[in-house]
Formats: structure tokens, sequence, C-alpha cells
């Protein structure tokens, strides 16, 4: 999975809440999130997929239950990716602003 | 609205030349791709093409969302090819211009791929009630990491 889809699995607002209760809680199982955050389980569940998908969330099987952790190597790779993505919108915005100003 | 990317700058020109630089495909050459088909129309599907230094070409989707001269204009990108853009296959740009100090405030904003689908305006109150902002979290995920990163070498 390269940057772009790494970023992009982070970045939505719904999913971010998720990553940050489960930082926050360390071990966590959806049923355990789904009352630290405003979703139902089963949106937790859809956001844990994605995340586990993106490889950012590790799962492991405890009896009947499924418990999620996350990834701290992932987790900075998507910190970065989302750095460099905000650094070409802050190069980019730089470029507008010297084109339109030259152009008063 | 706090949101996963979210920079601005400000320009000592007037909202309607800002307006063009983002929004015009002679100007958005210029800074941004560096082949474009884009017209400033709710619904056209065009797209980007780059020329990385590395060699090759990267060709993007990009579907126009919203127009409101000289205000706001938003995109989607990154949706495969062929395929119509949705909140689920690809991210929102959003370009916001606002007159301040005799020049423009240019904001933008880049939110990621929400697979549930949600309706955008339930997505965004739902934003506005309950986040405290990327670059707060982005603080705590780094002071995790970094006590993590302390607690293996200890």
């Amino acid at each position: 999975m390269d940057d772009e889809q790494l970023w992009a699995a982070v970045a939505e607002p719904g999913r971010r809440r998720v990553l940050d209760a489960l930082v926050a809680l360390g071990e966590a199982t959806p049923t355990v999130l789904a009352r630290e955050v405003p979703f139902t389980r089963q949106a937790v569940s859809k956001h844990l997929a994605v995340l586990l998908e993106a490889g950012v969330v590790a799962q492991r099987r405890d009896g009947r239950e499924v418990r999620y952790t996350v990834r701290p190597e992932r987790l900075e790779a998507a910190v970065r990716a989302m750095s460099a993505a905000a650094a070409r919108w802050d190069a980019r915005l730089q470029a507008i602003k010297r084109l339109a100003e030259a152009e008063r | 609205m706090p949101a996963p990317i979210e920079t601005s700058v400000h320009i000592d020109a007037p909202v309607e030349v800002v307006w063009r630089t983002v929004s015009e495909p002679d100007q958005v050459v210029r800074w941004f791709a560096d082949e474009i088909d884009l017209r400033a129309t709710p619904g056209y599907e065009g797209s980007m093409t780059f020329h990385p230094d590395a060699g090759g070409t990267v060709l993007v989707p990009i579907t126009v969302e919203t127009v409101e001269p000289p205000r706001r204009f938003t995109y989607r990108w990154g949706h495969p090819a062929g395929t119509a853009a949705d909140p689920g296959n690809s991210t929102l740009v959003e370009f916001t211009l606002t007159p301040e100090d005799g020049g423009t405030r240019l904001r933008v904003v880049e939110t990621g791929h929400d697979d549930l689908g949600w309706p955008r305006d339930q997505q965004d109150a739902y934003v506005d009630d309950h986040n405290d902002g990327w670059t707060t979290h982005l603080g705590r995920l780094e002071q995790l990491l970094a006590r993590r990163s302390a607690d293996a070498t200890r």
C-alpha cells in the first residue's frame, strides 16, 4: 500500500476518531471502542476493517472476541504521509500566491 | 472546520484574481499538474496529468463538485479511472477564498475517503461537534509514538 492510500485511510474524520480512541485505550474490542465514539459498533467495525487493510491496526482473536491494537510503525508512516501531503499543499499555495500577486 | 489537512495563505491580490488562479486550466497548470483537463462546472469529469522526475506519467481523475465564484471551489480526486467519484473512493479538496486586509485569504482543506458513505453535511456536523483538530490528534499520536519508542529502548 502506498502513502496516498495510507493517508486516505487515516485522513477520514470518523476513522481518525476511532484511531484516536484506540490509541488512548491501547487494546480494545469494537464494542468497547463504540462506547468512546458516537458511532454504532457496526460503524466502528467498518472503520477498523479499513484501518486493518491499511495495516495501521492489528487484530487478535481472544475467545469469542476480536481485539484491536495500533501498529505504531504504520501509524508513524501514516503521520509522515499526512505531513508530506500538507507540505505539498503549502508549496502549491505559495505558487498560487506568487502567480496571483504577479498578475495583480 | 478542523480537518486532516488544512492550510491557508494570505495573498496580496483580490479574490477574483485568486479565483482565476485556482480554477482556470491555463492557470492551474502553472502551479499544480503538468497537464490538466478541467472546467469550473459542477459535475465536470476531467483529469490531471503529472510527469514525475523519476519518469513515467501519472494520470489522476478529478470530478468538480462545487463552483461558487469567487468564494468556493471543491473537487474530488484520486478515484479509479472510469468510475464515478464518491465519498468512498476519492478524497475531497475544498478551496475557500475570503477577502482579508485588501487581499485574499486562500484556505485549502483535503479530507480522506469515507468508506461508510455518510452524507457530507452529517460528517461535517459531526466533525464540528467532536473534533478538536487534526493537529491536536497528530500531537497526541506523536507523543504516544515517542513514549512507545522510549519504552522499547528502556
